[in-house]
């Protein structure tokens, strides 16, 4: 029998576990002299208050969606995917090389091909950990991990020797062709909705949205999906069931590595129009956070990608009027990491002990 | 081994007015809102074994996990040799004088036997003293109770025999006078068990106190002085072994009247539909677990594979329904199929119109989590009938589960429960509507009834029997003998990876296959 | 490559390599428990600055120390909770570690210190110096004697040279963390404690039939492994540089991680990973030699990812399995 309802699953828990992180969140700051009550109002009315918040907090939602569905998918092939960073790293140098390679007459053009080529590379980094990983049985968050490294190192070579126009000192590609330039939100929605010119949101997000519809229909409605649930339920039933490992680690994987790379469309092609090094700024790892917190679905990665693209935005605003440095916002990030995924069962046990107690009196009342 | 049967009468009622060695009061154990244990009252004499029998899930293993401080009990007392005693830990079991050998033992399997023996144990900070005291200490007790190991073998290199005998030493070791046993026969040999009660009935007359705890009628009626029998977490009965007889006891583990027999027409053989021949597999640490198996089943009948668990049969299994790799034939209608290769799986098996209900259904067969609608395609997602162009059929599936459901008789009937909140009987059931359903040529079947209740026993073999009967093949393996000798029509026995011999069950007993079991031949070469 | 160039190489390596063997032999102890420690990095990270602004602001360096121990031995009380008594994803909560003090560091430094998320730097008493050991020529001697270093040491023959530069001359910690391998070897194989760790990773259950609390066990081996990692990160900013800057643990405690791994666990092993490791590092802060070595050219970035790339190979099992402890990452519930 199931203990508790499914929506106590689904929303209350990871509720309190934010609630529980806000709350040490709000002592931090008390604990460096400020009032965590006017950093809120800071943070709603700087990321929310307004379409100039909006057009960044969307544009770092973006990021954070197409991160959060790479760990998701990963996880419901029990894989734990912490590359992301690595991925959405050389999906960057994709969307570069893609970019560079033509005069790319219309964004309608680049976007597709920039898609692909985000999505191949960030796929091909995922690619080796998942073969070592279905065919050596290496652990793959360790591989993983130190494909980060790797991917950073081959991103530094790339830029320095290869891609740095030969006039420039600068660790940076040279700027993409006009035709490359995504539209913003400035430019898609003028005369509705005024978002200033400066906001990076783009185009990029609608994309994003459709990625969350199709990994969702990707992961309930299709047979891999059923596949790869399966397997990352019970490995020893999928192979019982003819389910091929080497089929669900690789798909998964690879998969899970495009996503991370096409986040590189909104960072690289939408908002810097160049590579640089470090564009992806820890998105790869905040996907944890967003996938813990989403409970590994779409509309849960959504909701929890807005709600960190909040934290960035206001975040930034904090660092800007009051005296807390940005760093705040790794912190509220791991924190969040820490109660929705490690402790878990802390706020999990007492809650389903209030459950229990619940259906006991019911049964006892009924008796 | 009879003048030992009979002194146990005087060791079961000794010395009078001395207390019981063990005494459970009202003990009550709850895991949520499952009651494991239900007021729970038990008394066992000193220098006494003492059997505890039910059905799995009856809550044996949790009354002795409690006693060994696995488990808090939620209400009751416990009194040791008269002494209300509080055991909060194992380390207060041990303290008292208990000593458990679980159904899993408990070894670090890459340390040696010394070192698991002495762990916990250890006399002070360093080891050097210890283990050289361990090392005298440890070959005294093995000579004393004939229980020969070798103090510097590594577990994971040793039989399980010598495992469970290393378990034993453990708890000797500890100073144990009382000594739990869970289902201490399930993976030994007929001649390894009379070997291990043979060192029970030695610990007992030394005046130490054996709880032996089993499903197996026979195992109780052969070595213990008293039986206490449990259902659905409550204790039944308790009597003196020499008083009742097995169909008394069967009668109180199930609460009615149980047939012990399975009611079927003789077979009507038809033309063969799997032709084995000199299957072989070698696993992962090189070691040879088929050694090269023949045999053939036909349609309309049921083979049955008789053997200790462990001694290739679960490999057998895999082998036919695609899991394991193998060399050798098998043939299908006819037609080899691929061992190794790319068509070497679970998928194409089923495409050949093979079905398997795997040995370990929480495992293999089902996916715990899903519901019982996804685990009714499980296995055969793939099939067109199953999918509208690129998506699944939900709803298509939804309603043919329901329809499954119904016919076989699970409870509750709701496709959207998970499966793994449905009891181990529905479980099966749900595995069993599955495969059967597809009317396979050939219906694989391993463990059918492990874990399920009596009731739901009944309804499988019965299934399995409308199978046979409507001219399909049966491959049954299971460890239970009288599963074997009901539901067979032919019985082959598995010994190391190797067919020991073939037996018709009107023909056989339970003595021939038990020899045959431990790889005794009496010169037959098969 | 000159003689003296060769010593400069393997004295740096030497100081490189500390920092990662303490954080490899706190990650062995906490992975031979069976507690996966992806968290090794954050440990190291708050102690540097805890020790780096308590040195400070005390002058002492051994209280800084003593802060940075705490500091470390908090995030792996956090880290115990999380795994040991919750029972949740060990190398979840190691992520959310790094985070938090990837984070916490830089807030706590600016609003201590107000200089951008670093400490001021450290000067005399408020770091390890190095210790010149007995019969090494030093400054010491150099003082002593009344002449210049360079000359004494110009004129000393190979083995006096290798004496002096290479094994004397580092601070304190250096030796500490050699020290630690054999200790770290004794514990594991002639202590009861040592059997019952490294039971405790194999197979919690064995030890908790015997008796034994595979709690208490896992919190021993996860708080000494904040001890030790306590130590590295008071080393990284006591003694390998004069202060706390940010995030300046730089990866090391996952080259640490690599490096447990390519040492299968064991602690000698484990010197012998982080002196390579160690060396790489050495190396690939001077480019002049790396260039001279190899007969190609060597792109530093190339000798920056060595280890990872090492690591992944040795994890692919081309050269040697690496099984790691079987019941590692795995929360221990009581089963029948």
């Amino acid at each position: 029998m199931e203990v508790m309802p499914k929506w106590a699953d689904v929303v209350l828990v990871p509720l309190i576990s934010l609630v529980l992180a806000m709350i040490i969140s709000a002592l931090v700051i008390l604990g460096i002299g400020e009032d965590p009550w006017a950093a809120l109002k800071l943070m709603v009315q700087g990321a929310l208050g307004s379409p100039y918040g909006w057009g960044y907090t969307l544009y770092y939602a973006t990021n954070f969606i197409f991160t959060g569905l790479a760990v998701s998918v990963a996880f419901h092939a029990a894989m734990f995917n912490i590359g992301g960073e690595g991925q959405a790293t050389l999906g960057g140098l994709g969307v570069a090389l893609v970019c560079l390679a033509l005069p790319w007459p219309h964004w309608a053009l680049a976007l597709p091909a920039a898609t692909l080529g985000a999505a191949l590379f960030g796929a091909a980094w995922a690619a080796i950990p998942a073969y070592l990983a279905a065919k050596r049985g290496s652990h793959i968050v360790i591989t993983t991990i130190m494909f980060n490294f790797i991917g950073a190192a081959v991103l530094n070579y790339m830029l320095v020797n290869v891609l740095r126009p030969p006039s420039s000192m600068d660790p940076a590609s040279a700027k993409f062709p006009d035709g490359t330039a995504l539209p913003s939100f400035h430019d898609m929605f003028s005369p509705i909705i005024a978002f200033p010119k400066s906001v990076p949101a783009n185009i990029s997000f609608l994309i994003a949205l459709v990625a969350c519809l199709v990994v969702w229909l990707l992961i309930w409605r299709t047979r891999f999906g059923f596949e790869l649930r399966a397997f990352g339920k019970s490995e020893s039933a999928a192979v019982y069931a003819g389910i091929s490992p080497t089929k669900i680690i690789m798909g998964s994987m690879l998969i899970s590595g495009a996503l991370a790379g096409m986040m590189a469309i909104n960072t690289v092609q939408g908002e810097a129009g160049r590579l640089v090094l470090n564009s992806v700024e820890g998105a790869g790892f905040i996907g944890i956070a967003v996938a813990l917190m989403g409970r590994s679905h779409p509309a849960g990665v959504l909701i929890a990608a807005i709600l960190f693209g909040f934290l960035y935005q206001g975040g930034a605003e904090l660092a800007l009027w009051m005296s807390i440095p940005r760093e705040l916002v790794v912190v509220i990030q791991g924190l969040v990491i820490l109660f929705t995924g490690a402790l878990d069962n802390m706020v999990r046990m007492p809650i389903e002990r209030v459950f229990l107690w619940r259906r006991r009196s019911r049964q006892a009342a009924g008796e | 081994m009879k003048d030992l049967a009979d002194n146990s009468a005087g060791a079961a009622g000794a010395a009078p007015g001395s207390p019981p060695a063990i005494e459970l009061r009202g003990i009550s154990k709850a895991f949520g809102p499952v009651q494991a244990n239900k007021d729970i009252s038990l008394s066992v004499a000193k220098g006494a074994i003492h059997g505890i029998i039910g059905e799995n899930g009856a809550g044996k293993s949790t009354l002795m996990s409690i006693l060994y401080g696995f488990y808090k009990a939620d209400r009751g007392e416990i009194l040791i040799n008269g002494q209300p005693t509080e055991i909060p830990d194992s380390q207060a079991a041990i303290a008292a004088g208990i000593g458990m050998v679980f159904q899993h033992f408990k070894l670090v399997e890459n340390f040696t036997v010394l070192e698991n023996v002495v762990l916990g144990a250890e006399e002070g900070a360093l080891l050097a003293t210890t283990m050289s005291n361990a090392r005298k200490h440890l070959t005294e007790i093995a000579e004393e109770y004939e229980m020969n190991v070798d103090p510097d073998a590594v577990i994971e290199e040793i039989g399980v025999g010598q495992q469970q005998r290393v378990e034993i030493l453990k708890s000797l070791y500890r100073n144990a006078e009382i000594l739990i046993l869970d289902e201490p026969t399930g993976v030994l040999t007929p001649a390894e068990a009379d070997h291990l009660f043979r060192i029970l009935r030695g610990l007992r007359d030394e005046g130490k106190t054996i709880i032996l705890i089993t499903h197996k009628l026979r195992e109780i009626m052969d070595v213990t002085d008293t039986v206490s029998v449990m259902r659905r977490g409550e204790m039944t009965a308790t009597v003196k072994t020499a008083e009742t007889s097995p169909e008394e006891l069967a009668e109180l583990m199930v609460g009615r009247k149980v047939l012990l027999r399975v009611d079927k027409k003789p077979a009507q053989p038809g033309a063969t539909i799997v032709k084995v021949e000199n299957l072989r597999v070698v696993d992962e640490d090189k070691v040879e677990r088929l050694k090269g198996v023949s045999f053939e089943v036909r349609a309309g009948e049921i083979l049955g594979i008789a053997g200790v668990a462990g001694n290739g049969q679960s490999e057998l299994l895999n082998v036919l329904g695609g899991i394991t790799a193998a060399t050798g034939s098998i043939q299908i209608n006819g037609n080899e199929i691929d061992l190794t290769g790319k068509h070497s799986d679970g998928r194409s098996r089923r495409e050949r119109s093979i079905a398997h209900v795997p040995e370990d259904r929480q495992r293999a067969g089902l996916i715990m989590d899903f519901t019982a609608w996804e685990n009714i395609v499980f296995g055969y997602q793939w099939d067109p009938a199953y999918s509208s162009g690129w998506l699944m059929d939900n709803a298509g599936i939804r309603a043919e589960t329901e329809g499954k459901m119904e016919r076989f008789d699970v409870r509750p009937p709701h496709p959207q429960l998970a499966a793994k909140n449905f009891s181990g009987g529905n479980q099966q059931k749900i595995v069993l509507a599955r495969e059967i359903e597809r009317n396979p040529d050939l219906l694989l079947v391993g463990q059918p009834t492990r874990g399920v209740d009596i009731g739901a026993i009944e309804f499988i073999h019965q299934r399995i029997i409308e199978l046979r009967d409507a001219g399909k093949a049966i491959l049954l393996v299971s460890v239970e003998l009288d599963e074997i000798m009901g539901l067979s029509d032919r019985i082959a026995v598995m010994f190391d990876g190797r067919i020991m011999g073939e037996r018709l069950p009107a023909e056989t007993n339970e003595g021939e296959l038990g020899l045959l079991m431990a790889g005794v031949t009496n010169g037959e070469n098969s | 490559m000159d003689f003296s160039t060769l010593i400069q190489i393997l004295d740096s390596t030497l100081r490189l390599a500390t920092p990662l063997l303490l954080a490899c032999l706190a990650g062995l102890f906490s992975e031979r428990s069976g507690i996966f420690d992806i968290g090794l990095e954050a440990k190291m990270l708050i102690a540097a600055f805890f020790s780096a602004a308590f040195a400070y602001s005390t002058g002492s360096v051994w209280l800084g120390l003593l802060a940075g121990i705490a500091a470390s031995m908090v995030f792996a009380a956090i880290h115990g909770l999380a795994s040991i008594t919750f029972r949740g994803n060990q190398l979840i909560s190691g992520v959310a570690l790094n985070f938090l003090a990837s984070g916490m560091t830089v807030l706590i430094a600016q609003n201590w210190f107000q200089q951008g998320g670093r400490t001021p730097s450290l000067i005399g008493g408020a770091r390890f110096e190095g210790i010149e050991l007995p019969f090494a020529i030093g400054p010491n001697e150099a003082a002593e004697t009344g002449r210049p270093l360079s000359e004494l040491l110009s004129e000393a023959g190979p083995l006096q040279l290798l004496y002096s530069e290479l094994i004397s001359g580092h601070s304190i910690l250096v030796y500490v963390a050699l020290a630690a391998v054999p200790a770290t070897w004794w514990i594991l194989y002639r202590t009861r404690f040592g059997l019952r760790l490294r039971a405790v990773g194999e197979n919690p259950a064995a030890v908790d039939t015997a008796g034994v609390s595979v709690i208490g066990l896992r919190y021993a081996a996860v708080v000494i492994a904040g001890l030790l990692c306590g130590i590295a990160g008071a080393y990284l900013a006591t003694g390998l540089q004069a202060g706390f800057v940010k995030d300046m643990t730089a990866g090391r405690g996952y080259i640490a991680l690599a490096a447990l791994i390519f040492a299968k666990w064991r602690p000698w092993y484990a010197l012998g990973a982080c002196l390579l490791f160690g060396a790489l590092q050495a190396l690939a802060l001077r480019t002049d030699v790396a260039e001279a070595i190899f007969p190609f050219k060597m792109p530093v970035q190339l000798l920056d990812s060595l280890p990872y790339i090492l690591t992944v190979v040795i994890l692919a099992g081309f050269v040697g399995k690496a099984i790691p402890p079987r019941a590692g990452g795995q929360p221990y519930v009581k089963e029948r």
